[in-house]
């Protein structure tokens, strides 16, 4: 269930080192959010599909996913063309959709989905483990960090620790109702959990301090910036560029 | 309750932003580098609670306990939360970068005030008390993430009134289930691990 789905490959995008990725990824995501012309959304579009597609990803899981996380965007569509303000462009029974209502209501799902495929090309290409020691080159918090490495390690143990409890109450029987006892038996799950994993960080911090752990976390991978990486940062800083010519119609 | 990608504008992302790099930093301030691996287990346990499906009537919905972990973390919720969303993001692509800031404020937040609310309350001896504050704890985290995020759509667009109003009611439910299973955890653990609900996490050193 939890799983890197995207991190391992081999392509251009994979190889490429993560620092430049996750730069070109932050930039990107920030200039779409905050654009709202359809001249800069759909060229940005055409971008983050060309990323996907230069990362060799399997088309059918992108878009897979793209269809689980557009939940919130569904749901805005059933409102955003009616509260709208503006010309009329149909009617349901009583009520009126606007022209403005479903040009913003595009211009949402545009920039959702085009930061999401960007997102997919970009950081899930990324092993958590690289993410990690790629975010502390780049002067995030070294706490902060750990903290994200310890808590990817300790997901797994714990959906595993989950599983097995949900397994042993199935075996008892257990059968999830809408009712105070499932969520007396759901409570007392997580409390378990909570205990479980307390006693465990006890035991892996000492075990920890017996090897010598000092705060410090080393790495043996290096990054190191090649030529592809410097033309691949050029091109993309030029196409972000552009786009946010595009979007606040400057011209040279 | 993530906010996707896309949907807020530049003001309210970058009060998002703002708001939740200083609540990082003061749990950052009373993290010490001993307690990473105890927090980094009960983000992992936040992480996996989203996962539980429980059901309701026809439906289900997944737990959030942004109470219990506020409760249990104090400011120190503010970082945990952080991380836990950053990995929902990369491995599942729910919510995102741009969103990461507005997101952790509008679930951590709630955790820390409901940390000074109910914190004292849970811990006392006299069961009803703190059976009432632990309810009361549960409830409140998600009225109040449901209130954030329906403000940060009002900040955005006004229009989206009626969308923010639908999901706070929406939550209604969820705040009920939340608070009896907050309830129920705050029993057990006050049975098993009386030592968890001190706020340990939460005091700094």
């Amino acid at each position: 269930m939890i799983e890197e789905q995207f991190s391992i490959g081999d392509s251009f995008v994979h190889n490429l080192d993560p620092r430049v990725k996750i730069i070109v990824a932050i930039i990107f995501s920030v200039v779409v959010a905050v654009s709202s012309n359809f001249s800069a959304l759909l060229p940005a579009l055409v971008v983050a599909v060309l990323l996907i597609l230069l990362a060799k990803l399997p088309v059918g899981k992108v878009f897979y996913r793209l269809l689980l996380v557009n939940g919130l965007i569904l749901f805005l569509w059933f409102f955003i063309p009616f509260t709208f303000r503006g010309d009329t462009l149909f009617t349901v029974g009583p009520l009126v959709g606007t022209k403005q209502g479903v040009l913003y209501a595009s211009q949402i799902t545009l920039k959702s989905n085009t930061i999401l495929l960007a997102m997919i090309a970009l950081l899930a290409t990324i092993p958590i483990s690289t993410l990690g020691h790629a975010m502390r080159q780049l002067h995030v918090p070294d706490k902060v960090v750990h903290l994200f490495l310890f808590t990817y390690r300790y997901i797994h143990v714990i959906f595993q620790e989950y599983q097995r409890l949900v397994n042993a109450m199935k075996m008892r029987g257990f059968i999830p109702k809408t009712n105070i006892h499932t969520y007396k038996s759901y409570a007392y799950l997580m409390g378990i959990l909570l205990v479980r994993s307390y006693d465990r960080a006890e035991r892996i911090h000492k075990a920890m301090l017996c090897r010598g752990f000092t705060g410090k976390y080393y790495t043996l991978s290096r990054f190191s910036v090649r030529t592809g990486d410097l033309v691949y940062l050029t091109v993309m800083l030029a196409a972000i560029l552009g786009l946010v010519m595009l979007q606040w119609r400057v011209t040279i | 309750m993530h906010i996707s990608e896309g949907v807020m504008s530049a003001p309210v992302l970058i009060t998002g932003a703002a708001l939740a790099a200083a609540g990082i930093s003061v749990g950052l301030k009373k993290m010490d580098s001993d307690k990473i691996p105890e927090v980094a287990v009960l983000s992992s346990v936040f992480f996996v609670a989203s996962l539980i499906h429980v059901p309701i009537g026809p439906s289900s919905v997944h737990l959030i306990i942004n109470g219990i972990n506020g409760l249990l973390l104090g400011w120190l919720c503010f970082p945990s939360i952080l991380v836990a969303l950053t990995l929902q993001a990369i491995l599942f692509q729910f919510g995102g970068i741009t969103v990461l800031g507005v997101n952790t404020v509008n679930m951590a937040l709630p955790g820390v005030i409901c940390y000074y609310l109910f914190g004292r309350l849970v811990s006392r001896e006299r069961r009803i008390v703190s059976l009432v504050a632990a309810f009361s704890c549960g409830f409140f985290a998600v009225l109040f993430s449901g209130i954030l995020v329906a403000l940060s759509l009002v900040f955005t667009e006004e229009s989206f009134m009626p969308v923010a109003k639908l999901i706070v009611l929406a939550h209604m439910p969820v705040m009920i289930i939340e608070g009896i299973i907050t309830l129920f955890c705050v029993a057990f653990l006050k049975r098993v691990k009386p030592e968890l609900l001190g706020g340990i996490y939460g005091k700094g050193s």
